[in-house]
């Protein structure tokens, strides 16, 4: 006990913080000690941002009370927590685009520092932490890892004793993720702590030595990830016993649904990623599982593949029929169903209710009678049906989009389109800002109608989900897909070749 | 210094509160213009929402009055609320009024004195697509352009006056008219007479097909699958596209709809209360139709309480004007306030105000 508090570097001692009527910190106590990778665990919404945000000088506590090297500490600001020794590397990057990446290391210093000796030392840093960077790029001309090893330098330069890393994969590669994590080791070893923020249990293990779990804005216990599984680690996070949805058992390979092939769509906006030589099909109950990071052309894809985006570059052949030209409804009225990744305000619609929200997708027709009245007494019984079969935690059909949580949104619009028994379903991040549970449930869903004959395409940047699921993989880089491979066959060390066109 | 928040719950009781509340504090506030005018305000009030209701002396004539000034007030709002919902913004309706009642009149006029039983059926119709036609124009530069279409209905506002001007003064001028500006007495045509369905009130077709369009318009927004796809566009243009609706059709239907009505509300008018088309013809309905839309909600049974109600600032407001020398400005300025104070109040429904610390 007191070896531990010794080592202890950073404490946390009954923190609150509350925003309106939610209490986002209760009462939160952490213990950093030096030398350590400490995990920050917990679903969307726990409050771990919060937290990082009062430890970096962004927020400022209600009540409770830090030290830090053994010193009282309270930082009005991120520049007094810098300057105190705490640097903090954000999930969306703060650097200037138009500037080149020594160029925002240097405007990033709180000090004066003469830029040769600067260039030195941000030579070294790079070199003896693997980072490597070529300085003299714009940053928008940088991969996302090469942009976060900038943000990395940065932090470090300023030597702080405890590093925060918040949600640091979200945008990497499998190959990138591993030059961070040697990185971030070799960072402890040397004396610097780490606190590291994920939802990933997987990499948490990898990585961590010791894991703080926060569930609904207060701590639920210290755990020491080496010795638990994944799995156990989730349900703490959860609160509630999870369970690993299975792949669907075998496609059929004689029936093809779906084939498409692209050779260019140039995006209607300069932001948008050009989609290039994509060759895909997919077979009746097989659920092809397309990958990569986001902005790589997953959006742009999903529009094709709905027909909000119509192109002549485009040839999607649909159990022999060519629908490239066919909008979204007409392709539903033949068997297709689309769940997009954006919920509120594509998906579905918040000043809507969920009566209406389930007439935004009417293929066969079912809520309409004759001359296009809407059908009350069937557009009711099919919601209620949805909201009964896919556990959707609402008030009823009467509430609003918008009063319902993100998962439970989720959940009512993947229920509405799996509803609709699709021969085809094609699927735009699932589960993103979905509870552990509840994201469970909604892969079992998709394998559940796999099983019964479905072709489906789920297009995911969870590459967890994707192997745990899908029977062939196939990735976007930069607009264009790898060739689908079956997910047996396939290794995590290939995933980041495959990937890789992004990292170089 | 003030920071607008959206409020997570808005209260549906002060939502609904939010029409009544502004009637009342226009009240309030036109009391002290009034006042101000030198006039009492008390009678002046009176005057405007209880006289033409009940007083003895002119509650006869001024009840059919009120369903009469309110049928194109109602006629027109109808078609308006159904782009609002769109967020398709049509000002421009008085001109698709002025042009309605231009087309069908001049139609009418071209086969006089010939008498036949399908003249007036088909003035109506020729009506309806005049105010439709005008709409037209700012759908389709909407549509094909991107041009912005509020500017182009509005302008085209007044391009139909100059229109009315050039019609009441040129080419349906009354040959028999002595000179005077003015075309032929359309109530003096027996085929394209709209004459008074109820002896003695003045009450005719126009009050009658107001009243069948609020049930017509409350079946298609909340009953039919068009109302859906209007509103859905309105609330997220992506998921109407995301549906599989072409918005630009949706466009072209919500200012259909929008001309067409206020073209009915135009022939109406011209082939009745008014009888001729000329250079003093429009007296600004189709603006106000704007204030009856948003104060009914944009619901078609709040539109039709909402005509009436504005409808008895009309009369009302004519009332005060021969009996209390009011001028007849006061009473737009009064009807204004109505639309100001609504949109004020639900500013208020669907936001808080916080200060803005300097912590």
């Amino acid at each position: 006990m007191n070896n531990k508090i010794e080592n202890t570097l950073f404490q946390c001692r009954a923190i609150n913080k509350e925003f309106g009527n939610v209490r986002a910190n209760n009462d939160i106590s952490i213990n950093v000690r030096s030398s350590q990778i400490h995990a920050l665990l917990g679903e969307n919404g726990a409050g771990k941002s919060t937290l990082v945000k009062i430890i970096y000088g962004l927020l400022q506590p209600d009540s409770g009370s830090m030290t830090f090297l053994n010193e009282e500490y309270s930082p009005k600001s991120p520049k007094d927590a810098r300057a105190l020794g705490v640097g903090m590397v954000f999930q969306h990057f703060s650097l200037f685009e138009p500037l080149t990446a020594f160029e925002n290391i240097l405007v990033g210093l709180d000090k004066e520092l003469g830029e040769k000796e600067l260039h030195a030392s941000v030579i070294m840093l790079s070199e003896s932490y693997g980072l490597e960077v070529n300085l003299s790029s714009f940053i928008g001309d940088l991969s996302a890892g090469e942009r976060q090893r900038v943000e990395i330098i940065r932090a470090l330069i300023q030597k702080p004793k405890l590093l925060i890393m918040d949600e640091p994969t979200s945008v990497l590669t499998p190959f990138e993720c591993e030059s961070l994590f040697k990185t971030l080791k070799k960072l402890a070893s040397e004396g610097t702590s780490i606190l590291y923020i994920s939802h990933k249990l997987k990499e948490i293990a990898d990585l961590c030595d010791t894991a703080s779990v926060l569930r609904k804005g207060a701590i639920v216990g210290e755990y020491d990830p080496k010795k638990m599984t994944p799995r156990e680690l989730g349900e703490i996070m959860v609160g509630q016993s999870l369970f690993e949805p299975k792949r669907p058992v075998a496609a059929n390979k004689s029936n093809k649904v779906l084939s498409v092939k692209i050779n260019e769509v140039k995006p209607d906006t300069q932001f948008g990623v050009t989609l290039k030589n994509i060759d895909l099909a997919v077979y009746q109950s097989e659920i092809l599982g397309i990958g990569g990071v986001a902005g790589n052309g997953q959006e742009e894809l999903m529009q094709v593949l709905t027909g909000e985006k119509k192109d002549r570059n485009v040839s999607i052949k649909y159990m022999d029929n060519d629908i490239e030209m066919l909008n979204p409804r007409e392709r539903r009225e033949i068997g297709l169903a689309f769940a997009p990744e954006e919920r509120l305000g594509h998906a579905a619609v918040g000043n809507l209710n969920l009566l209406e929200n389930s007439l935004i997708t009417d293929p066969k027709k079912r809520f309409q009678m004759k001359m296009g009245f809407i059908d009350f007494s069937e557009l009711n019984e099919y919601t209620n049906e949805i909201i009964e079969k896919f556990n959707v935690k609402t008030t009823g059909v009467s509430a609003l989009a918008s009063s319902l949580s993100g998962g439970n949104l989720q959940k009512f619009v993947v229920g509405r389109e799996i509803g609709q028994n699709p021969s085809l379903f094609i699927v735009n991040q699932p589960t993103w800002g979905v509870d552990a549970l509840s994201a469970a449930n909604i892969r079992q869903a998709i394998v559940d109608i796999a099983n019964t004959g479905a072709a489906i395409i789920l297009i995911s940047q969870d590459l967890d989900e994707i192997l745990e699921i899908s029977n062939k993989v196939a990735f976007l880089t930069n607009g264009n897909l790898s060739i689908p491979t079956n997910t047996m066959d396939i290794k995590t060390d290939e995933i980041g070749a495959i990937m890789g066109g992004i990292s170089d | 210094m003030f920071k607008l928040i959206p409020r997570e719950n808005v209260s549906p009781v002060l939502s609904l509160l939010g029409p009544l509340f502004s009637v009342g504090l226009t009240m309030i506030v036109g009391g002290i213009l009034f006042y101000f005018l030198g006039v009492d305000p008390f009678a002046a009030i009176k005057m405007i929402f209880w006289d033409p209701l009940m007083s003895e002396t002119f509650s006869t004539y001024s009840i059919p009055q009120i369903f009469i000034k309110g049928a194109p007030l109602i006629l027109i709002a109808l078609g308006l609320s159904v782009g609002f919902k769109a967020n398709v913004w049509n000002i421009g309706a008085e001109g698709q009024y002025i042009m309605g009642a231009i087309f069908g009149a001049s139609f009418a006029l071209s086969l006089y004195p010939l008498e036949s039983i399908v003249i007036f059926p088909a003035m109506i119709l020729i009506g309806v697509i005049g105010g439709c036609l005008w709409s037209m124009i700012p759908a389709f530069l909407k549509v094909k352009f991107q041009v912005n279409e509020i500017l182009v209905s509005l302008m085209l506002v007044y391009v139909a006056e100059q229109i009315l001007a050039l019609a009441s003064l040129g080419f349906l001028r009354n040959p028999d008219g002595a000179g005077f500006p003015g075309s032929r007495n359309l109530n003096q045509y027996t085929s394209a007479s709209n004459a008074e369905i109820i002896a003695g009130t003045g009450i005719h077709l126009g009050v009658l097909l107001s009243l069948l369009m609020v049930i017509f318009f409350y079946v298609l927004l909340f009953r039919h699958s068009l109302g859906f796809k209007i509103k859905l566009l309105g609330n997220s243009p992506k998921a109407s596209g995301f549906s599989g609706d072409n918005p630009n059709k949706l466009i072209f239907l919500c200012l259909t709809l929008s001309g067409s009505l206020a073209g009915l509300a135009g022939i109406m008018e011209v082939a009745g209360p008014a009888g001729q088309i000329n250079i003093d013809f429009n007296v600004g309905y189709g603006f106000t139709a704007i204030i009856v839309a948003f104060l009914g909600r944009l619901n078609p049974i709040g539109i039709f309480f909402a005509g009436i109600v504005m409808a008895l600032t009309y009369v009302g407001g004519e009332l005060t004007q021969f009996m209390l020398n009011l001028p007849a400005a006061a009473i737009q300025v009064f009807q204004g306030m109505l639309l100001f104070f609504l949109l004020s109040f639900d500013l208020f429904v669907h936001y808080k105000i916080k200060l803005k610390g300097n912590k």
